[in-house]
């Protein structure tokens, strides 16, 4: 077996990483499992319910669709049950089945199965569906219950001038979907997806620092002062933390060097708290991802690597 | 069926050469007014009693008019009947002038109509031009009215103001902008798999010579070999 590998004549690439798509994915899931159960535990099994549709709606919709065109199943890749799963963390606790049902079936057929599957996607599926539900049931995808009652997101608060408690914020205790509300338990699946090499660190530093700033110089300028306080709600609060280590660092929709990925997490992060601050809703994470998701093509022509001996030449 | 005939013409118009589904013409007004079954309709209408009459003085003056100035010649008949007709509306149908809006006065740059101008009543008899105007103008109608009619049922539960679904179960997105888009893209999609299954070749070459894309165009080139069609 050995030698036969040795003696093995074929073209290029030689040596081959043992990861599969399937791999990756299951890393992700790992991942967005303390979001999710932390979720779950505190919006009871509604919530559950509500992620288990998604999943299950998603992963139907392309068996379904890959039968019909008489394409190969590729359900087994885990990336449907991904998309499914973060656009059910996506959606508020009380969300209607249906709506959700509607969501999943948009994210894979339209924006993922019609522009050729897993790869050819433009823009995140699960955001994309997450702005459709957004724009469509603006009223159902904005009302959050917490505690049993409808409660104003930490991000909604700010912007009507209240103040909020950071540290709640950051262990959960507050309003929010499913799974953004826990900053802490994103943060442990985001760093594990770190240190695995599943996702380069630059996206979500880059991004989350961008906010930082944004945020810090809106504070001196038109809030008359450096506020702490101002700054950690907004990095603690919404879907930034969500979307920065599981959204912005999709491989399909994210830019491949290094330097085009620094370009990219700045992009979105200005994006971010321009919406944040200046928009008229509380939130705007997924927009900006998905407007730095149709980007990415632009960002890559900017960033092409120079050949080796090449360059030089350009003075 | 004869070619140039009134009744083939409308035909033409209606299911051969549908200026929104096959020709993808005049996207401008599909796409933006088409929020209801009855602005569907109005704009379908307005635009069909231009189209004829443009066809007709097209036709009427095409020995006369310079081949080198026939374009702004073109636009001055479109735009006298536009403004004719926005009158008109005006005066008789103000709550349609009301919802239509500027889009009136943008039927002088639809596509359709120049195309039509161009393409048919530039070089044919005045009564096969009157019935190609109708027939293209109808076939505009209908599509766009289909278009508008799902979109008000999915996006706002009505169909021509009479309410069907109740309000909590409307798709908000599909009166909006990108709505538009989707409805239409599903449409095309219905239209295209009903042609090829009757065996039709799915482009028409007589159609293919007035579009002057040969280069790009890589459905003639899957039709014709290996190279972009070469008329």
């Amino acid at each position: 077996m050995e030698e036969k590998k040795l003696l093995n004549i074929s073209s290029n690439p030689h040596v081959r990483s043992n990861s599969t798509t399937q791999k990756i994915m299951l890393e992700v899931i790992i991942a967005l499992m303390p979001a999710t159960i932390f979720g779950i535990i505190k919006f009871g099994w509604y919530a559950l319910v509500l992620v288990l549709v998604t999943i299950i709606a998603a992963v139907l919709t392309e068996f379904i669709y890959e039968k019909c065109m008489k394409k190969p199943v590729t359900i087994g890749d885990l990336s449907a049950v991904l998309t499914g799963l973060l656009l059910g963390i996506n959606l508020p606790p009380t969300f209607p089945i249906w709506m959700a049902i509607l969501g999943a079936i948009f994210a894979i057929l339209v924006v993922k199965m019609l522009f050729g599957g897993l790869g050819q996607n433009f823009m995140n599926p699960a955001l994309a569906a997450r702005c459709f539900l957004v724009i469509s049931f603006a009223g159902k995808m904005t009302t959050f219950v917490y505690d049993g009652v409808v409660s104003a997101t930490p991000l909604a608060a700010l912007k009507a001038g209240e103040s909020v408690d950071v540290l709640k914020m950051f262990l959960g205790q507050s309003g929010g979907t499913i799974g953004e509300t826990c900053t802490l338990a994103l943060l442990v699946g985001g760093i594990y997806l770190i240190i695995r090499k599943i996702i380069d660190f630059r996206i979500p530093l880059f991004y989350i620092l961008t906010v930082a700033v944004f945020v810090c110089i809106y504070s001196l300028a038109a809030r008359g002062g450096f506020d702490g306080q101002f700054i950690l709600a907004h990095l603690c609060g919404g879907g930034l933390a969500l979307g920065a280590f599981f959204m912005a660092t999709d491989y399909v929709t994210s830019p491949i060097t290094h330097t085009g990925r620094i370009i990219y997490a700045v992009f979105i992060g200005c994006l971010t708290c321009v919406f944040r601050l200046f928009g008229p809703s509380a939130e705007g994470v997924s927009y900006a991802i998905i407007i730095g998701n149709i980007l990415v093509p632009l960002i890559e022509k900017i960033t092409v690597p120079k050949f080796f001996g090449k360059g030089a030449q350009a003075k | 069926m004869k070619p140039n005939t009134p009744l083939e013409r409308i035909y033409n118009g209606i299911i051969k050469e549908n200026p929104t589904f096959v020709l993808l013409l005049g996207m401008c007004p599909t796409l933006a007014i088409t929020t209801s079954a009855s602005n569907g309709i109005g704009m379908g209408l307005t635009t069909t009693v231009v189209l004829i009459f443009s066809n007709l003085f097209i036709s009427l003056l095409r020995k006369i008019i310079p081949d080198k100035v026939r374009i702004p010649a073109f636009i001055v008949i479109v735009a006298s009947f536009v403004t004719i007709v926005q009158l008109l509306l005006e005066a008789y149908i103000p709550s349609l002038n009301e919802s239509l809006g500027i889009y009136i006065p943008l039927i002088v740059v639809n596509c359709i109509i120049l195309g039509r101008a161009e393409a048919y009543a530039y070089k044919n008899t005045v009564i096969a031009s009157v019935f190609d105007g109708f027939g293209m103008g109808i076939g505009f109608t209908i599509a766009i009215t289909i278009l508008g009619a799902i979109r008000e049922l999915l996006g706002a539960g009505c169909i021509f103001g009479y309410r069907l679904i109740p309000e909590d179960y409307n798709i908000t997105i599909l009166v909006l902008a990108p709505g538009a888009f989707f409805v239409l893209a599903c449409l095309v999609a219905i239209m295209n798999k009903v042609k090829m299954k009757k065996g039709k070749p799915t482009i028409d070459t007589d159609a293919c010579k007035s579009c002057g894309l040969c280069d790009h165009c890589l459905v003639a080139s899957e039709k014709g070999g290996d190279r972009p069609c070469s008329r």
